[in-house]
Order: structure tokens, then sequence, then C-alpha cells
């Protein structure tokens, strides 16, 4: 029994103890020395990890008496969640080097977030979700304020505990709700309690919960902290927030829902429906007015997370299926969009604002056009694959008769379109200035590239992800 | 050859991929380079595609040359072409070359400028060929990018509020048409256009928020995409992005953009909102055929009162549009037969005229009206050229532009004699505009200090002519080239069409009573 439970979570297990390692190792022996080497080794750990879930598992399993699922599900999630974490790992390397952030703790704050990460998708007790949150939250307001001595950073990582904390308390709030009503903690037991009824309170608990969750995504009118934190951490790990966090939080929302309370679709539906509307809106008007490219990718974050929710509110298996490819492919947009990010500077000094990337095609004419396509994807102009990742979100809106969410989804799709494309006026046909120069080392240049190659390539076949999300999806759903 | 279509589609694009991976400097020779390799491209893909005309069976009124694959999310990737796509690939391959050799000049960045061409040329052969709903959107949609860097990046002054609106309109337009198309993928369980066409989307009475809708998902379907068909096409009166595209766009940009991106909002009308909603179509097209003829009249006035060059030739080809819209609303075989043929001839004679445009202003650098005037005296073959055109343009007996104008007419009044009688008017004003603008740009004495000098068109300039001269006559005398290529095709159309409308009449006026 218990030897079966620890062979199901061992992926976990595997990497909560390497953080502990590197911890030691870091600690006992050369402090920042070891930085690089402890980044190459826990991306590749983790990218081993990826493998080994990937192409390990099959069907479903649950361990500790249901509290952790393994299932395909979880499998895709993670998968998405391990790779971008490894590749935003690599990326900021060379950023935290040279800008004198290379702290052996960051490494391992990672990857003790992504094991909570991992906990989160395959949990499947409101303890356990809990749990996984938690250790998560924990290490990314550390990450937050990883650059000490500057005031920024500092304030986002608070910002980030406070808010952060608010939200907990809600989540708590509303978890301590649900298990007052349905008895028990375990998903299973939620969904059983709801054939016989639906008590309101247990309904008051499924709102909070939403609540609380809807802060990890930074789902409007949840967002606040997000612009605030997002410019004031260090650069990469901006990039790590606008990525696996995401993922693990909205995967973690749709299991919740799926497998608490999939006997009461139409009162969940409606609640990520607003959210989604919301976060959609908020997402693409607000951005308009962003001069700091930082802020601007928060609040496109913010955008993001709304039309994935539009395939969660759908509330199907195929809006699953979409909500997956969504945030697989948003992250593989984000990690090349970073990649640029990070490489910005002038005169040795980094720089965010956009208008420093006046007439920058004329300088680094092959890196414009990687960002030009990853811009084009994420507003959703095709025939690049962020086009895909929303018209998987649209069909689903309007194969579950919410054809009023796809018109919605797709106006504000085109507002976002305004603020992508300044970017590429700015690049292209701004005004001729002293552009910002681009440095880069090898791991982000291939990232830029791989991901703008990605970006158009994926058109021809996805890379055969649909198929894997549609399972995936299919065991969320029954 | 199976795959034919796909071949032609494709030449151009892995042209630009070679040219953007192998090309490297920015030196005479590199640029050289570029736009030879453009060249040969696209004339490659012009001698191909002579192939898919030899091939072609007009009598057969199916999809020819169709090749089908797997694709992602349930979609497929289907190409073919039937009577009324064909031609437009060819105009397509046919002006490709010709917009390339009248960018000889450029200098600036003219390696990204060929590659644009290029990408846009596959996306463009794409849109015709398309047989997937969604493979059609997303050829139809990508070529905004391409555009809205040619005329970002190479346009004038203006260009930036000129590029924005053009790429925020036309998105916002296609944007409804995606949506529309996902609600037929639901309704009817497939994306493949061919099983679309015969596909009965259900033309009940809808009740939405209290308001009846009459003719029910066809007629909502139908708006969607006439909103973003409109605005391609462009019609009044959302034509406004027209115009300030064109005077900002480069003389290659503006030509591509008269002549085959505008005939996409044609084909779309003829390739979805007829055939698929032929109720709808029926129920709104008074409308249609009012909005046009408003078009015709009401952009002629205001292409009088234009100082400006190219925008009184984007004038002109809004109200020459008018006439496609008309024609193919009017759905009889004169009226769809002329709306295809006027597409082609206006492909041919507005972008020789926007060429003549950019002959003198590579030497002038100026669109004004009032700074030219007395060409003839130094440019004759220039004057003989631009005369052709224009009269071209007013529809002159023994051009193509007169046997397009003359059938859309005789079309639209077996259907709607008023809308015809307003058209009419429309003959009058433009060649009031046309002869106006080329009396002051090329006749009178020659007084302007800086036109002494100018030179007539050279070898490379007569030779981008020449095919169109040529094109626009052959046209223009034997017209049965191609209304025999297109007939059978449109006769079934219109045939499906007029049934389809009858039937919803004859259920309605049975529910009345």
């Amino acid at each position: 029994m218990t030897s079966a439970d620890f062979s199901t979570v061992l992926p976990e297990v595997v990497l909560a103890t390497a953080a502990m390692i590197g911890l030691m190792a870091g600690v006992y022996g050369g402090k920042d020395r070891t930085t690089p080497v402890m980044t190459w080794a826990i991306s590749g750990l983790m990218l081993l990890l990826a493998v080994w879930i990937g192409f390990g598992g099959s069907g479903s399993r649950l361990a500790f008496g249901g509290m952790f699922i393994e299932d395909p599900f979880s499998r895709f999630a993670k998968v998405t969640i391990l790779v971008s974490a490894a590749a935003v790992l690599l990326l900021g390397q060379d950023y935290m080097q040279r800008r004198d952030l290379g702290r052996f703790e960051f490494p391992i704050l990672v990857a003790l977030s992504v094991t909570g990460m991992m906990m989160m998708v395959s949990a499947g007790d409101l303890i356990a979700l809990y749990m996984g949150l938690e250790l998560q939250s924990l290490a990314l307001y550390v990450v937050a304020s990883l650059r000490r001595d500057s005031v920024k950073s500092t304030e986002a990582g608070m910002k980030y505990f406070v808010l952060g904390a608010l939200s907990s308390g809600l989540l708590l709030y509303g978890a301590s709700l649900v298990y007052g009503y349905a008895g028990t903690t375990l998903f299973s037991g939620i969904m059983l309690t709801l054939n016989e009824g639906v008590p309101l309170g247990l309904l008051f608990g499924l709102v909070f919960m939403l609540s609380g969750l809807a802060f990890k995504v930074s789902a409007a009118p949840f967002h606040m902290w997000t612009p605030d934190v997002y410019e004031g951490s260090p650069t990469p790990v901006t990039a790590f927030f606008s990525t696996a966090p995401k993922v693990a939080a909205i995967a973690l929302i749709a299991r919740t829902v799926h497998d608490a309370f999939g006997g009461i679709p139409m009162d969940w539906r409606q609640v990520l429906a607003a959210l989604a509307v919301a976060s959609m809106f908020l997402g693409s008007i607000a951005a308009i007015g962003q001069r700091d490219i930082k802020r601007l990718m928060a609040y496109s974050s913010i955008g993001h997370m709304g039309y994935a929710l539009v395939g969660l509110a759908a509330g199907t298996a195929e809006g699953v299926q979409a909500m997956l490819l969504y945030m697989a492919i948003y992250t593989t947009m984000n990690i090349g969009t970073f990649a640029f990010i990070l490489s910005m500077e002038k005169d040795g000094r980094p720089v965010t604002s956009i208008d420093s990337l006046n007439m920058f095609a004329k300088r680094e004419p092959l890196k414009a056009l990687a960002v030009l396509i990853l811009m084009f994807s994420l507003a959703g102009v095709p025939p690049f694959i962020g086009f895909f990742a929303k018209f998987y979100v649209l069909k689903a809106a309007v194969s579950a008769g919410m054809a009023w969410l796809a018109i919605l989804t797709v106006l504000a799709a085109v507002i976002g379109a305004y603020y992508y494309m300044r970017i590429v006026y700015y690049m292209y046909f701004g005004k001729e200035t002293d552009p910002v120069e681009s440095r880069m080392d090898g791991v982000q240049w291939s990232m830029l590239m791989g991901a703008a190659a990605i970006n158009v390539l994926g058109v021809i076949n996805m890379f055969g992800l649909e198929p894997l999300a549609a399972v995936a999806a299919e065991t969320l759903v029954r | 050859m199976e795959n034919l279509l796909s071949i032609i589609t494709f030449i151009p694009l892995v042209a630009a991929l070679i040219m953007a991976l192998f090309l490297r400097g920015e030196d005479a020779a590199a640029q050289r380079n570029a736009k030879w390799l453009a060249l040969l491209a696209t004339s490659a893909t012009f001698l191909v595609s002579l192939f898919l005309l030899a091939g072609f069976d007009p009598d057969n009124t199916g999809f020819q040359f169709v090749e089908t694959y797997d694709w992602i999310a349930g979609l497929k990737y289907k190409m073919g072409v039937d009577g009324i796509s064909i031609l437009f690939v060819m105009l397509t391959t046919f002006l490709m070359p010709l917009t390339i050799a009248s960018a000889w000049e450029v200098e600036n960045r003219v390696k990204e400028y060929m590659i644009a061409f290029l990408v846009l040329e596959t996306l463009m052969i794409g849109v015709f060929c398309a047989l997937d709903l969604v493979l059609f959107y997303l050829f139809f949609e990508a070529g905004l990018i391409p555009m809205f860097l040619i005329i970002g990046i190479w346009g004038g002054k203006e260009r930036i509020y000129a590029a924005f609106k053009f790429f925020l309109y036309t998105f916002l337009g296609s944007v409804l048409m995606l949506i529309a198309m996902i609600a037929m993928y639901f309704d009817a369980g497939t994306t493949d256009i061919p099983t679309l066409m015969a596909h009965e989307f259900s033309s009940g009475t809808l009740s939405i928020a209290g308001f009846q809708i009459v003719g029910g998902l066809q007629t909502l379907l139908f708006l969607a995409f006439f909103a973003s068909f409109a605005v391609k096409m462009p019609m009044w009166p959302v034509h406004t992005w027209l115009p300030d595209a064109h005077v900002q766009a480069p003389t290659a940009g503006s030509v591509v953009l008269a002549a085959i991106l505008l005939k996409m909002g044609g084909y779309g009308f003829l390739r979805f909102s007829l055939p698929m909603f032929p109720v709808g179509s029926d129920l709104l097209s008074p409308l249609v055929l009012w909005l046009s003829a408003i078009a015709i009249v009401y952009t002629s006035l205001v292409a009088l009162a234009q100082s400006d060059m190219k925008k009184l030739i984007a004038y002109s080809s809004v109200a020459h549009m008018g006439y496609v819209t008309m024609g193919i609303f009017a759905a009889n075989q004169q009226g769809v037969d002329g709306a295809i043929f006027q597409m082609l001839s206006h492909g041919f004679i507005s972008g020789a005229l926007f060429l003549c445009v950019g002959v003198i202003y590579d030497r002038m650098h100026t669109r004004e009206i009032d700074a030219y005037g007395g060409l003839v005296n130094r440019m004759p073959a220039y004057a003989l050229i631009f005369m052709f055109f224009t009269m071209a343009n007013v529809g002159l007996p023994g051009t193509s532009g007169f046997v397009g104008e003359f059938l859309t007419l005789v079309g639209i009044f077996q259907v709607n004699t008023w809308v015809a009688m307003v058209a009419t008017t429309g003959v009058i004003l433009s060649a009031a505009y046309g002869l106006w603008l080329y009396r002051r740009v090329v006749f009178g004495e020659l007084v302007k200090e800086a036109l002494r000098t100018i030179r007539d068109m050279d070898r490379r300039e007569k030779a981008i002519f020449a095919p169109l001269v040529a094109m626009t006559l052959l046209l223009g005398v034997y017209p049965s080239l191609v209304t025999d290529i297109i007939g059978p095709s449109v006769a079934r159309l219109t045939s499906d069409y007029q049934s389809a409308a009858a039937l919803f009449e004859a259920g309605s006026r049975l529910a009345m009573e």
C-alpha cells in the first residue's frame, strides 16, 4: 500500500529531495559560486522528470486514499510545468550572473515551487490542494524579492505576499465551508454529496474557493498584484511567474471544478465566464497605455488567462482540452518573448521601456522577425499557433452554447491586437533613434528562435499535442 | 499533377524562405539578387499556373485539382478550384511578376520588401484555393501581416496611421466571420466548403432578446460574413480605410491592394454568402444593392473633389467595386458573370493606373495633381498609356472595363430598375473624374519649372505596362475567353440560389396564409 503510494509520487519526491540536496550543497559548498552548476542540474532534472512523466505512466492511479491523483490530465499539466520551468531557469541564467543576482537560492526555490505545482495539479483533496498551493506560493514570494537591495523588488515581494495571503485566506474559508457542508475534504466525496442536493453554504464555499484561485491565475477582478509584481521582480523571475505557476493554477481550477463540483456545472460556469470576460477586456484595454514592456506582459497574461478561462467556462471535455492547449501554446510564446525581453539593454544596463525598441528591426532583422512572429501569435493572428489556441477555446464556447462569450472573446482579441502591434510598429517603423541593444547568450537566442519556429511550424500538426490534450481532458470530464 | 495547387501556392513562400535564410548583406549585389530571385519565383509561379489553366475543364462545375490531407482540430487541408476561383488564381500569378518589376527602383530594405511580397502572394493564392473554412480564414487573415508591414515600413508620411487603420478595420471585420465559421461548424459538423455549400442552414425565424429575425441562422451568418467581406471589398460606408491605405502604401503595395486584395471580398461573397446562405442573401440583397448604388454615386463624387492622384484612383476603385457587389447580388447569370469580369478587369486597370501614378511619383516625389500639367510634351509614351487606362477605367467599349460594367448593369436591370438607374449615372461620373484628372495632369502647356527635365518611360516601365495593355484589350474585344470558363459554374451557382430563395419565399407566403 504505502510503497505503491510512494511510487506514485516518486517524481515529486525526487524533485523535492534534489532541491534539499541543492540547498545543502549551496550552504556548505561555495554559496553563489555553485549557482550555474545548480541551475543546469536542476533544469536537467526537471527535463528528465518531464520525459519520465510524459512517457512513463498510463491510465489513472490514486495514492494516499485518493488525496493524490495521477492521471493523463495531471501528466499533461506536469510536463508543461516542468518543461517551461526548466526553460525559464536556463533563460535567466546569463542575466542573473551579469546583474549580480546569481544566488544559488533561485534554482532551489524554483524547484520547490515546481514541486508545489505538481502537487496542485494532482490534488484530489482540499488539504492536498492547499498544501501544494502554499508550497508553490511561499517559494514564489521569496523569489519575487530576490533583488534584496532594490526597493521595487522588495515591494513586489511584499505586495505579492500580502495579497497572496489574503487569497489563501479566501480559499481556506471557502474550503472550510465546503468541508462543513459536505462533511469530507475528498473531491470524490464532495461529488457524492452533491448528488443528494446542493446546500447553499456549499455554493458559498465554491465561490470563495474560485475567488482565491482566481488570485493565483491573476484573473480580473483579482489581478491587482500582477503589474506591480511583474514590473518589480527581476526579469527572469517575471518570466517564471508568467508561465509555470499560471499553468498550475488554472489546471488546479479545472481539477477542482470538474472533480469536486462536476455535478453542478451551471453554478461555476457562470462564475468562470464572468472572470473570463473581465480578464480579457481588462487585459486588452489596460495594456494599451503601458510604456513598460514588463507591465505590458503582465496585462497580456491577465488577458490570456481570460481566454483560457473561456475554455473552462464551456464546462466540457472540449473546453478542458482547449484550455490545456491554450496554456501549452501560451507558455511557448511567453518563453520566447521573455528570452527577448531579458536581452534588452543599453550601455550594459537593462531597459524595459517599449519606445527603446524604435527601429530595432534595422539593427537585428532576424531577432526582430522572431519577435514579430511571437507578437502576432500572442495577438491571435493566423497563421501562427496563437490563433489556433484561440480557435480551440472559441470552438469549445460555441459548441457549449455560449456564442455570446465567443463574440466577446473575439472583440477583446481585436482590442488586444492593438498593443501587440504597437511593439511591432516600434520595431519596424518607429522613429529613427538609436535602438536598444540585444545581447543574448546561446540559450536565449535558441529559445527565442525556437519559440518563433514552433509558432510557425506548429500550424502543421501541433506537434501531436492535440490528441494528448484530448485524452487528458476526457479523464477529467466524465 | 496531384499537388499542382499546393505547388503554385507555396513556390513564392519557398523563395521567401531561401531569401531570408541564405541571402546576406545589404550591398547592391545582394539587393539585385533579391529582386531577381523574387522575379524568378513569381514568374515561375505564373508559368506553373498556366498548367492549371490548361488542365481545367470549364464544363465541370465541381471542384477540380482537389487535394485533401488531415490537419489539426478536426480540420482538413483541402485545396481546389472551380470556374469561379481559377481566374482569380491566374490574376494573382499574372500580376505578381509585374508588381515585383515595378518595385525595381526601391532601395530601402529591399530583401525584406521582396520577402513581404512573396509571402503575400502565397497567402493570396491560398485564399482563392482553400476549400476548408478555417484554412480559408488562415490565408485571408494572414495576408494582413505582410500588407501591414508593406504599408508601415515602405509607405508615405502618414503610414503608421494608415497601417493601423488598415489592420484593425479588417481584423475586426474578419473575427466576426470567424465566429460565424465556428457556428457553421457546430451546425453542419464540418468545415469542408463543398459540403457546406450543399448543407442547408436553417432559415426559420429566430427570436433573440425579443427581436424577430427573419431568415434565422442564415441571416445572422450572412451578416457576420458580410461584415468581413464588406470591409475588404470595401463597400460604402466602411471604405474609409482604403484611401488612407492606398495613399500611404508604396506603388507596388497599392497595385497588389487594388488589383488582388480587394477581390477577396467579392470572391468571399461568391464562395460563401450566395451558395451557403441563399435565404439570408435574398432577404438582405436590397440593402446590399442600395449600398452599392450609393457607393457608386457617392464615391465618384468624392473622387471628383480629390487633389491627390492616388486618392482619386482609390475612390474610383470603391466605385467600381460597387458594380461588383451590385452584380453579385443581382444573382443572375449576367450579373455574376459581369461581377467576376469586372473584378478581373479592375485588377488590370486599377493596377495599371496605380503604376501610372507610380511612374511620375518616382520622378517628382509628389502625388498632387496641381504639381503636374502638360506632361504630354515631354512624355508622349506615358501620355498614351495613361490615356488608354483612363479610358478603360471609364468603360470605353473595346476595353475590358466596358464589358464588366455593361454585364453588371444588364444583370441588375432585370432585378431592380431603380438601382440600375442610379448606378448608371456612375458611368458618366467616372468619365468626369477620369478625364478631368487626365486633362489636368497630361494636357495643357508645360509651365511647371520642375517638369522641364522629366524623362519619359524607360524600357522596363514600358515592359511592365505591355502585358496589362494586351490583357485589357484582349478581354475587351473577346470577353468569351473569361465567360466560357466561369459560365457553367456561375450558371449552377445562380440556379441553386434562385431555387433556394424561391422555396423560402413560397414557404413564408404559405405561413402568412
